[in-house]
């Protein structure tokens, strides 16, 4: 892990870009929850929030200090410890993963090289697998401390959707890792970055199409938004999981939610569009430019992919839960194995 | 009865269907036109809905040409009212060309159900619906309307351009 050889500018330079990462993360988780409902608005022809600063930008502000302010209630007949380690659970998974995705290609700078990581893991798709199903943990938790019916069947059913899902999430990149060799999040990215043929990017949505989709299908089930929400369902289960939470507590689940949406348009974007690549570009021959460049690439990307979280979720109904079942089970896992098998018999041809 | 010409109409989706990749991009499509389209919010406190000619907003009671109250105090109003919400009392008017005036004319505003009943009953035409929708207030005392209120309403409304004028109050703030 060391970079410049020196453990103690190691140790400031890993925790400035702790700071940064996470800085960063929770001011896009914030205005995420602003963008949700002025998305959604705009898409009914509404408004949405509006009055609170210009164009309603501090209402993630005034939203915080209402859920601060709020009081905490605890249901009398509920296993407090669980109840309050729950909100945790789902929150810290989902801000550990940052610490793998790339934002940017490794450069160097008064004889050291920097990586835009916090960590260059060489198991950085596996750290990332393993902390997003800790999210599970914390979901049926919640469920199940509560001592409430509605939060227990959230729960049950976000465990058996996020499990089922986790397969073909897990499948659906297979096709990538067996192309590019190597779990390294970074070596990934470069992968990407050389051209197809000479004027395509070699993005591996070109080259795994029905992988990005399945794994586009699994990411969305995953991070429970529509038109995966077993685990809420308003109009059936109150407000699922989360039902008997309220003030930080609540809001604790809420910056879960938006952070594991983060994750995953990040790592759609590292491992199926190139990451920070800009096609067409060669970046480390631009000096600082190049890494601004690669580093507005990636949020370009990553931004996309978020809008399109929402737009999904304001455009389609929600499934039956037999229903998802079933796409999960007999159309997304049989279609990632298909896929493996085809990347193999390909890649074996032109070997 | 033609119950037995009724056809069961069951459609068979193609495999273009079953790919339901299509339909979600059309209805994706559709909720991002709908992004750019015109909003048809109306941010009430700033913008004032203007009511059709014809509403029946809060009662006013109309003055003649010199400035005093039309009303003669006949009590049509009281006896058309399905809520009971008009009171008044009638006594000698101090002018010459009436026999009556209201001493005091009291409307409670948490009774009326703006029927318009009593602008029908009025012979004088003393008693009219005005535009006013948005008359709400802290307590019941300051809903029961006397006869000062009712004429305000009247000086307020006049000319017709109520909700104009709180537009115009709401820019100069």
């Amino acid at each position: 892990m060391t970079q410049t050889g020196n453990i103690i500018l190691d140790v400031v330079i890993i925790v400035i870009k702790i700071v940064i990462v996470l800085g960063v993360n929770l001011t896009i988780v914030a205005y995420l929850t602003l963008a949700e409902r002025r998305v959604s608005a705009f898409m009914q022809d509404r408004l949405g929030p509006n009055r609170v600063g210009p164009a309603g930008l501090l209402q993630p502000i005034a939203d915080g200090i209402k859920f601060f302010t709020k009081e905490e209630i605890i249901p009398a007949q509920s296993s407090k410890l669980i109840y309050l380690m729950a909100p945790s659970f789902v929150l810290f998974p989902a801000f550990l993963t940052y610490a793998v995705i790339p934002v940017g290609p490794t450069f160097s700078a008064w004889g050291y090289s920097f990586q835009m990581e916090i960590a260059n893991l060489n198991i950085g798709i596996l750290y990332i697998l393993a902390l997003t199903s800790f999210v599970v943990y914390g979901v049926v938790l919640a469920g199940w401390s509560s001592n409430s019916k509605y939060p227990l069947i959230g729960g049950l059913r976000s465990a058996a959707q996020m499990i089922s899902y986790e397969l073909p999430l897990g499948l659906s990149i297979i096709g990538v890792l067996m192309i590019v060799g190597s779990l390294r999040l970074s070596e990934i990215v470069n992968f990407q970055t050389h051209l197809l043929w000479g004027f395509l990017p070699r993005w591996n949505v070109v080259l795994q199409p029905l992988g990005f989709l399945i794994f586009l299908i699994a990411a969305f089930a995953e991070s429970n938004r529509l038109p995966f929400d077993m685990a809420e369902a308003e109009p059936e289960l109150v407000g699922g999981y989360h039902t008997e939470y309220g003030s930080m507590k609540f809001a604790s689940f809420m910056l879960g939610e938006y952070a594991g949406m983060i994750t995953s348009a990040a790592l759609m974007t590292t491992l199926f569009f190139g990451g920070w690549d800009f096609p067409w570009v060669n970046e480390s021959a631009l000096g600082v430019w190049g890494i601004l460049l690669a580093v507005i690439a990636f949020s370009l990307k990553t931004g996309f992919f978020l809008f399109l979280y929402l737009w999904v979720r304001w455009t389609l109904p929600r499934f039956r839960y037999d229903q998802l079942m079933r796409l999960g089970w007999k159309i997304l896992l049989p279609l990632a194995l298909v896929n493996i098998v085809v990347t193999a018999i390909v890649m074996a041809f032109l070997a | 009865m033609n119950v037995k010409n009724v056809k069961r109409v069951t459609i068979k989706p193609n495999i273009w269907d079953l790919l339901y990749i299509p339909a979600i991009i059309g209805g994706l499509s559709i909720t991002f036109k709908h992004l750019f389209k015109k909003h048809i919010t109306l941010e009430y406190p700033d913008e004032k809905w203007f009511p059709p000619p014809g509403y029946r907003g809060a009662i006013r009671l109309n003055r003649d040409e010199l400035g005093r109250e039309k009303c003669v105090a006949c009590e049509m109003c009281a006896t058309a009212c399905p809520a009971n919400a008009i009171s008044m009392q009638g006594g000698a008017a101090p002018w010459d060309d009436r026999e009556k005036y209201p001493i005091w004319y009291k409307i409670d505003m948490l009774r009326c159900i703006l029927c318009g009943m009593c602008e029908e009953a009025c012979p004088e035409e003393a008693i009219e619906l005005t535009v006013i929708y948005d008359f709400a207030d802290y307590t019941r005392e300051s809903l029961i309307w006397d006869k000062e209120r009712l004429l305000k309403n009247y000086d307020l409304t006049k000319d017709g351009n109520y909700y104009k004028r709180q537009l115009e109050e709401n820019k100069k703030r």
